[in-house]
């Protein structure tokens, strides 16, 4: 028989989960257990308070073990939530796990009616249609997958620099994989941190150079994940390494190269100053830059572009030979177990809020522009300067810009009400303008970032609460000749007030990055409504996602400032290695098969699997699927013309049984 | 020892299973040999009252055609099943309900109309439809009801075996009978041809490679069909893959796409609807426009997936047509 | 007349990545919606055999509702198309056998779209309630009601006949 238990005799138990008042409130769980009580193969039926409880578990072992229950029935909350503890209970009392179905009556039912009637009868027809389906339950094992024991950090931020760290640091291989020409992320731009005003650069370079020598990190930079395969334990990722027409391991970063480029003088906007400096076709990103080798723009090298330049900085590099203008682009292939997504966020542009100027004033700039002003390393040289040099005297901040707005985003940034009174204090320190916030609501939750708040108020800096409305140069009085007019609703004060600055400060929110969808797509994750890559679940899995073995960490989840995004980092890592150190990952039987004898070999199942799990037996004349590529997916049992594909689990009269159950109205 | 008696009754069908029978040629000598064929309208001279006369149970196998439309097929059917041991539905139409079972797209009225008024030969100004009973001279007359619904046999009586195909292929019906005579048949309920769809045995199979999807749909009235290459492969929609084997692929080695009369394999309850998933997943398109105009080669979705198998198909009938047999609604 | 308390049934088929966690997530967020829907979950809509939407609305189901991830977000990569393909071509078949377009709804709902699941359940179950029931099983054994007299008269003559027999 090659179903066996398929419709014979089976002793079924059922078990109806209070949750507290979460089911037991809404439905009448004891009903629901003398109802079950009645259909064909319950041996025992019962309702209790938490089934997921030790005693709930007990209860079951117990009843398999004095009953001789072949079958397990819970109704209680989502199988995504508690099916694996109710199969562990099912084999700790002796019987196959796969004995066992789960009802959702918590979820689907409890939680989301209000009619004690209705949800009732709802929770009988799904207690029914898992009694009946059930039945046709067989034993199954599950598969051990060997874990790959290398993982894969997409972004060099602080959040993959830090997963990066931590896994190498346990003696894993890491890929470490990042778009632009240096790792650093947005932190690397900032001068100092919130709250403790350490320098970000001091905490943040000891790492980057940590990665850069690490003997187990391997860092690719001007590269991008294009394509991935496989599921976890056993991902293949191709990665496009890009021509920075320099060779790494030839080049020292002694940026002679630089000086004897034929252009004199930096000439295109610097993406590390934000555009606030000029460099040349050959540059470092900036002076820390991880690795710190030179690189050729090739939109704006006249040697990539036309071939006719004089290549004064091949001369430069002398016997190094680093220069390379024959570097093409690059597939690499690599094998990893597990994937570390910090891909971090993008930055609001101003400019869809036009009433604020940016883009119009010169003197609007956005806040990480002040940031590279107000750095020492930066294009000033830490001097915070209007356009034409002169020193502001008063500056104003204007928060929530592109956050908490219905007609940008909706979400709060998080950080912009830290960093500007953070910026505020650098004003404050490196000039002796008069600082002026405008705010909606001041937010600082994080450890001692209500201290700084008040630091901030003794430091003099003024916060006036309100939406500002507009930004302009219309002067209506004397004094606002040659400034910015702020105009606002002062909601504390009850008017609208008009405030001249000299120099005015954007607090731009923080965005999914633009290409967050195609990412997305690339690690098989999901997006909420938002953007922001989903967590599996928000507070007991809030680094892991729906794809085993791809974590996400860091701003890429949504925004958070720097210590969050190290935690998530450092809890992605921990993630991972518990995978690897486990050695081995148990999957879900859910596999579809063949029944060899009924398949007539009519291919029309093998162009259907994206995982190439079926293909054809030219001997057998017949179609097989090699279990270890299959994902469960049952596509193909669903198109089988003959039937004659089956899935575990999932099987034809398990769904048909239900099918039946759920239309059962007592 | 007296012969196994043996009957064969004609519901509505074509006759074209009548035919297989004969079409045993020299074969059916040896049956006749065998057997006492006890009731046979089509070729001998038995009428009903001698049916009514026999016990019940005398006839070892009834082997009936066609699909149940009328009520004196219903009452046959009854007699046939009260006096055989076994009762066999013998062809598509008494299995599935067969072509005639089409008309359960249109309800009573609209066929009795079409038929008497409007097709284009019938000339009938009186408008005068059949009728179950009529007075003349005095006299009654009756012709049977004619149902709502066109029913497989098994949909009105019990049954015990089925013989599948449009008709049964001689091979298939000498050996369910060689089966019956033996005593070597299988539990009952079964359809007695291997339960394997056609692809198993179709001689184009090794022509089909593994990848074929489909950018279009073709009928093979518009095509040329190639002689030797697997229909699907031609974007022509051939049934095969859905259907029980056992024909000898009679249609595909006379260059013709199999269209599904030996009915599904025993492990699917819906023979259209596991063709149209097999054959829609696989439609190369990936938006919905290009889905929708692929799927348009495909103009009658019920005539294709449905054309021996309306009546036991899970809806069995266009669900919204009249029930009460009331000719004043269409 | 329909029965007043009448009350639409309708079976959903959800798939375990995107729209089973959505609903997941509606219950999580305690939305209210109505109680008329019942959901069994399959690992991918693209297992969602044709045959189980035509047995549900065969066994009494008012309405059959199908839940997939986003085109271009299937974890199996192009399940839901293979859906959606089918979903075409068994909405034209349904079509031409009588059932109302309404009764039948295929919608992509991602794991974030908890409030899509309540609205997408509580229009289909209006619509389903506009169109009255469908009430197949209760067609079923209408349409059969023609052949009772005639298997009345028979069972009468046939105890008509056992009669005879043991007298």
């Amino acid at each position: 028989m090659k179903h066996e238990n398929s419709n014979g005799d089976v002793r079924i138990g059922f078990y109806i989960c209070h949750c507290g008042a979460n089911i037991a409130g809404t439905v009448d769980c004891p009903a629901v257990a003398a109802y079950a009580a009645k259909l064909p193969g319950v041996v025992v039926s019962r309702d209790y308070k938490y089934m997921c409880s030790d005693p709930g578990q007990e209860l079951i072992q117990q009843d398999i073990r004095e009953h001789r229950l072949s079958r397990v029935v819970v109704a209680s909350c989502s199988p995504l939530l508690h099916e694996q503890t109710f199969r562990n209970a099912c084999a700790a009392g002796g019987l196959n796990p796969f004995y066992f179905q789960m009802v959702n009556v918590r979820e689907h039912d409890s939680w989301v009616h209000t009619d004690r009637a209705e949800a009732t009868a709802k929770a009988k027809a799904l207690a029914h249609a898992a009694i009946r389906r059930v039945r046709f339950h067989r034993a199954l094992e599950t598969a051990k997958v060997r874990i790959h024991p290398d993982v894969l950090v997409v972004g060099g931020g602080i959040a993959g620099i830090h997963a990066a760290l931590t896994l190498g640091n346990a003696g894993k291989q890491v890929y470490l994989v990042e778009r632009e020409p240096s790792i650093g992320g947005h932190m690397a731009k900032f001068d100092k941190t919130f709250p403790t005003l350490d320098c970000a650069a001091c905490i943040l370079t000891p790492k980057m150079s940590a990665v850069r020598s690490h003997q187990n990190i391997t860092l690719w930079t001007c590269s991008e994940v294009v394509k991935v395969e496989g599921y976890v334990g056993n991902y293949t990722v191709t990665v496009k390494r890009k021509p920075r027409y320099v060779n790494e391991e030839l080049c020292v970063g002694c940026q002679e190269c630089i000086k004897a480029c034929v252009f004199k003088e930096g000439k295109f906007p610097d993406e590390f100053n934000v555009g606030l400096s000029k460099r040349k076709p050959i540059y470092i990103p900036f002076p820390q830059a991880v690795p710190q080798v030179v690189l050729i723009d090739p939109e704006r090298c006249i040697q990539v572009k036309t071939g006719r330049c004089k290549q004064t900085c091949l001369e430069a590099c002398a016997d190094r030979h680093a220069i390379d203008f024959t570097q093409k682009e690059q597939l690499v292939e690599i094998k990893v177990g597990n994937i570390i997504v910090a891909t971090g966020f993008k930055l609001f542009d101003a400019k869809r809020i036009p009433q604020y100027g940016y883009g119009l004033y010169p003197n609007v700039v956005t806040s990480i522009e002040l940031e590279r002003l107000v750095t020492s390393s930066g294009p000033t040289a830490g001097d915070i300067v209007l356009r034409d040099g002169r020193t502001p005297k008063s500056v104003g901040f204007i928060l929530c810009v592109g956050s908490r707005d219905l007609k940008t985003n909706r979400w709060c940034s998080r950080t912009c009400c830290m960093h500007s009174m953070k910026l505020a204090q650098l004003v404050r320190e490196h000039t002796d303008a008069d600082v002026t916030v405008f705010y909606m609501d001041i937010r600082a939750p994080g450890k001692g970032c209500e201290e700084f708040y008040d630091k901030s108020l003794k430091e003099g800096i003024q916060f006036v609460r309100g939406r500002v409305a507009e930004v302009t140069d219309w002067a209506l009085a004397p004094e606002e000749e040659g400034k910015l007019v702020i105009r606002v609703e002062d909601t504390l004060a009850g008017f609208v007030r008009r405030i001249p600055v000299d120099m005015i400060v954007l607090a731009v929110g923080m965005e999914p990055q633009a290409d967050a969808q195609e990412v997305r797509r690339l690690f098989n994750m999901s997006c909420g409504s938002e953007g922001w890559f989903l967590e599996k679940h928000p507070k007991l899995a809030p680094v892991s996602t729906f794809t085993d073995g791809v974590f996400i960490a860091g701003c890429c989840q949504g925004p958070k400032d720097i210590p969050d995004s190290i935690a998530q980092a450092g809890a992605a890592a921990a993630e991972a290695l518990a995978l690897i150190d486990k050695g081995y990952i148990e999957q879900e039987p859910n596999t579809a098969y063949i029944e060899e004898a009924d398949c007539s070999g009519c291919k029309s199942c093998i162009p259907l699997c994206p995982y190439t799990a079926i293909a054809f037996d030219e001997a057998k004349q017949k179609a097989t699927i090699n279990a270890a590529l299959c994902k469960g997916c049952g596509t193909c049992v669903a198109a089988c013309p003959s039937g004659s594909i089956r899935q575990n689990l999932f099987e034809d009269e398990e769904i048909f049984s239900e099918i039946e159950g759920v239309l059962s109205y007592a | 020892m007296p012969k196994p008696k043996i009957a064969f009754y004609w519901c509505a069908s074509c006759g074209g299973c009548e035919e297989a029978v004969v079409d045993l040629a020299e074969d059916i000598l040896g049956v006749v040999e065998a057997v006492d064929i006890v009731f046979w309208p089509v070729a001998m001279d038995f009428k009903k009252k001698d049916v009514e006369a026999m016990p019940d149970q005398s006839i070892v196998a009834t082997l009936l055609n066609g699909a149940i439309r009328t009520s004196e097929q219903e009452e046959m059917a009854h007699l046939l099943r009260r006096k055989s041991q076994f009762l066999i539905a013998y062809g598509a139409c008494a299995q599935l309900g067969g072509i005639p079972s089409l008309a359960n797209q249109f309800s009573r009225e609209q066929l009795l109309r079409y038929v008497y008024e409007e097709t284009p030969t019938m000339v009938n100004d009186a408008k005068t439809r059949p009728q179950s009973t009529f007075q003349n001279n005095g006299h009654t007359v009756t012709l049977p009801e004619f149902r709502n619904v066109v029913r497989a046999l098994d949909q009105v009586v019990g049954v015990d075996y089925y013989i599948p195909g449009c008709p049964p292929t001689p091979k298939i019906t000498k050996a369910a009978v060689g089966a019956l005579l033996e005593g070597k048949l299988p539990p009952k309920g079964g359809v007695l041809a291997p339960d394997i769809a056609l692809c198993d045995q179709c001689p184009r199979k090794a022509t089909k490679p593994t990848n074929v999807s489909f950018t279009e749909f073709k009928r093979p009235h518009t095509t040329h069909l190639d002689p030797g290459k697997c229909f699907l492969t031609q974007s022509v929609v051939c049934m095969g893959p859905a259907t029980r084997g056992g024909c000898e692929a009679v249609c595909t080695r006379g260059n013709m796409p199999c269209s599904g009369c030996f009915g599904p394999t025993s492990r699917v309850r819906d023979q259209g609807a596991k063709m149209l998933s097999s054959l829609c997943a696989n439609v190369a398109s990936k938006d919905e426009g290009g889905i929708s105009g692929i799927l348009s080669g495909i103009p009658d979705p019920v005539g294709t997936f449905y054309r021996y198998g309306l009546a036991k198909s899970l809806l069995r009938r266009k669900v919204d047509l009249p029930t009460d047999g009331d000719r004043a609604k269409s | 007349m329909p029965d007043p308390n009448w009350q639409p049934r309708i079976v959903a088929f959800f798939c375990n990545w995107c729209t089973y966690t959505a609903a997941d997530l509606a219950g999580v967020s305690r939305l209210k919606y109505a109680p008329n829907v019942r959901v069994i979950r399959l690992m991918c809509s693209g297992r969602v055999d044709p045959q189980f939407i035509l047995d549900a609305l065969a066994r009494g189901a008012d309405g059959v509702l199908i839940g997939g991830c986003h085109i271009g977000d299937c974890h199996y990569v192009e399940g839901n198309l293979k859906t959606l393909r089918r979903f075409q071509m068994l909405k034209r078949l349904l079509h031409d056998l009588g059932i109302e377009d309404q009764r039948v709804r295929l919608e992509w709902i991602s794991a974030s779209e908890g409030e899509r699941v309540k609205m997408v359940i509580n229009e289909m179950v209006e619509q389903v309630r506009t169109l009255g029931p469908l009430n197949l099983p209760k067609r079923f054994a209408d349409w059969d009601r023609e052949m009772t007299s005639l298997e009345e008269s028979i069972r009468e003559k046939e105890r008509e006949e056992a009669e005879v027999v043991h007298a």
